[in-house]
């Protein structure tokens, strides 16, 4: 018979490895839960905890060296269009707005700014674009819409100087809402200063007289009822943005 | 006479116990994202049955209703699930373990048998190695799924930049219903897991921590009962 040395040699072995493998596992699980704490307690920057906005500007930064960008968002014939165009803010279309006199400030530089009015803008070549608007709450619809391409714009007053910017800041009329948008976004073909809903002028809650239509970004990005546009290389104030959302929000 | 049984290597642990809080976090998150628009409800014939979520399952989770911080956490988690989950499906690829885990070609039909034997329908388990059969197969279907996360994902993150998997996912709308039918299969993959655990035992629960198995081998060993018990 053997003897029973190596039984416990076996026991202890069970023993001294469970031990200290528990004891690792639950200082792991400890300084995770402590890492996760942390996270959280973190002082935000823009709505959302420093790391995490870190993170997101890194997510935008990987992937705008990575992509193109230059890919068109897929179109579809204008019998698949909705006809009950879903609805979604209202923030800058305050009801004292004078829809009379209402001109596109382009501020060139300060000090020189470029007033447009809608039969200005409707007199540059018109686009039609049918596409996929997606919300950043998740939801996506077929739509139609028509005006002109900003590129466009952008050549026709003569405004390739500001386009070297990095950055386009939007403003409605009232302040209330304002986006920031990339040059390389801003200049994609597909986006548009819209004045057109299926073929019919803006209704009031799409952003008469003018909207943006930018197919490369969340529907957050695509304001209603432009009252300027202003060109910088900072980031441009983003109604969105400050309360916690991406700030490229790219598709 | 007892023996020590390596059965999981320490590398396999660490992606096991990291997944765990990571893909937590992403269904939390994603929850977040996912209450924006809860479009999703099983209908049959006009009758609605189930509406995801309802209310009360928010309540009862402590889920805030924070679309923008869900998105933030969501983003930020992601690199860490793909990471973690490509690291592992490299080492199992390279160890060798694979041979442990994907099914062979016995497993299919084995997987009824391991599940009736679960239930206390048959008595006898089919013999075994570091997985069953219905292991093998539900384990590689996971990693399956996590492909299928992160491919819908990057679908629905970018759907203009990556149209093309966007289309092979069946477009926007698609990709999205897929990812969410995914992580749902994650939380039942979750109770089922947890519930065999549970009926496995403490020995079997102990080695996805210390790495072994401790097996009684009886002193004059017979050659049947090793060959079971060889992992």
């Amino acid at each position: 018979m053997r003897s029973n040395k190596p039984e416990q040699t076996v026991e202890q072995q069970i023993k001294k490895r469970t031990i200290l493998a528990f004891t690792i596992f639950i200082l792991m699980a400890c300084s995770a839960y402590a890492g996760w704490i942390w996270l959280n307690h973190q002082p935000t920057e823009q709505g959302v905890q420093k790391p995490l906005r870190k993170a997101l500007d890194k997510n935008e930064e990987i992937f705008t060296n990575a992509l193109t960008f230059a890919h068109l968002a897929k179109t579809y014939p204008r019998s698949r269009a909705a006809k009950n165009v879903r609805v979604n803010g209202d923030v800058g279309l305050g009801d004292n707005f004078d829809a009379k006199n209402w001109k596109m400030k382009i501020v060139r530089k300060p000090g020189d700014t470029l007033y447009v009015s809608l039969e200005d803008i409707k007199k540059l070549p018109k686009t039609e674009l049918v596409f996929d608007f997606k919300c950043i709450e998740g939801w996506s619809q077929i739509t139609d819409w028509a005006g002109v391409k900003f590129s466009d714009f952008v050549k026709h007053y003569g405004l390739t100087s500001q386009a070297q910017f990095k950055f386009i800041g939007l403003s409605t009329p009232d302040k209330k809402y304002y986006v920031g948008i990339d040059m390389k976004s801003a200049l994609h073909p597909q986006t548009l200063l819209c004045y057109e809903l299926n073929g019919k002028s803006l209704p009031m809650n799409q952003g008469f007289p003018v909207r943006l239509i930018i197919p490369v970004k969340y529907g957050v990005k695509n304001i209603k009822r432009i009252g300027t546009i202003y060109f910088s290389n900072e980031r441009p104030p983003d109604y969105w943005a400050e309360r916690g959302y991406d700030y490229f929000s790219g598709l | 006479m007892k023996v020590i049984k390596e059965k999981h290597p320490l590398a396999i642990r660490w992606f096991h116990w990291l997944n765990f809080p990571i893909l937590i976090i992403m269904i939390w998150s994603g929850l977040l994202i996912y209450w924006a628009n809860d479009q999703y409800k099983i209908k049959l014939f006009g009758k609605e049955y189930f509406h995801f979520f309802p209310e009360t399952m928010y309540k009862a989770l402590h889920i805030p209703f924070k679309l923008a911080e869900g998105m933030a956490f969501h983003f930020f988690f992601l690199w860490f699930f793909m990471i973690n989950g490509l690291l592992y499906v490299l080492y199992t690829l390279f160890s060798g373990q694979w041979r442990y885990l994907l099914p062979n070609r016995y497993s299919f039909k084995e997987a009824w048998l391991v599940i009736l034997h679960d239930l206390h329908i048959r008595k006898m388990a089919p013999s075994q190695n570091k997985y069953n059969a219905a292991q093998r197969i539900a384990y590689s279907a996971i990693i399956v799924m996590g492909f299928g996360s992160l491919i819908t994902g990057l679908a629905i993150y970018k759907p203009v930049q990556f149209y093309w998997l966007c289309s092979i996912c069946g477009g926007y709308e698609t990709a999205r219903l897929i990812h969410f039918m995914l992580t749902i299969g994650y939380v039942l993959f979750f109770m089922i897991h947890i519930i065999q655990v549970i009926m496995a035992g403490w020995n079997n629960f102990r080695s996805v921590i210390t790495g072994f198995e401790v097996h009684a081998v009886k002193k004059t060993s017979d050659k049947k009962l090793r060959n079971k018990d060889e992992i």
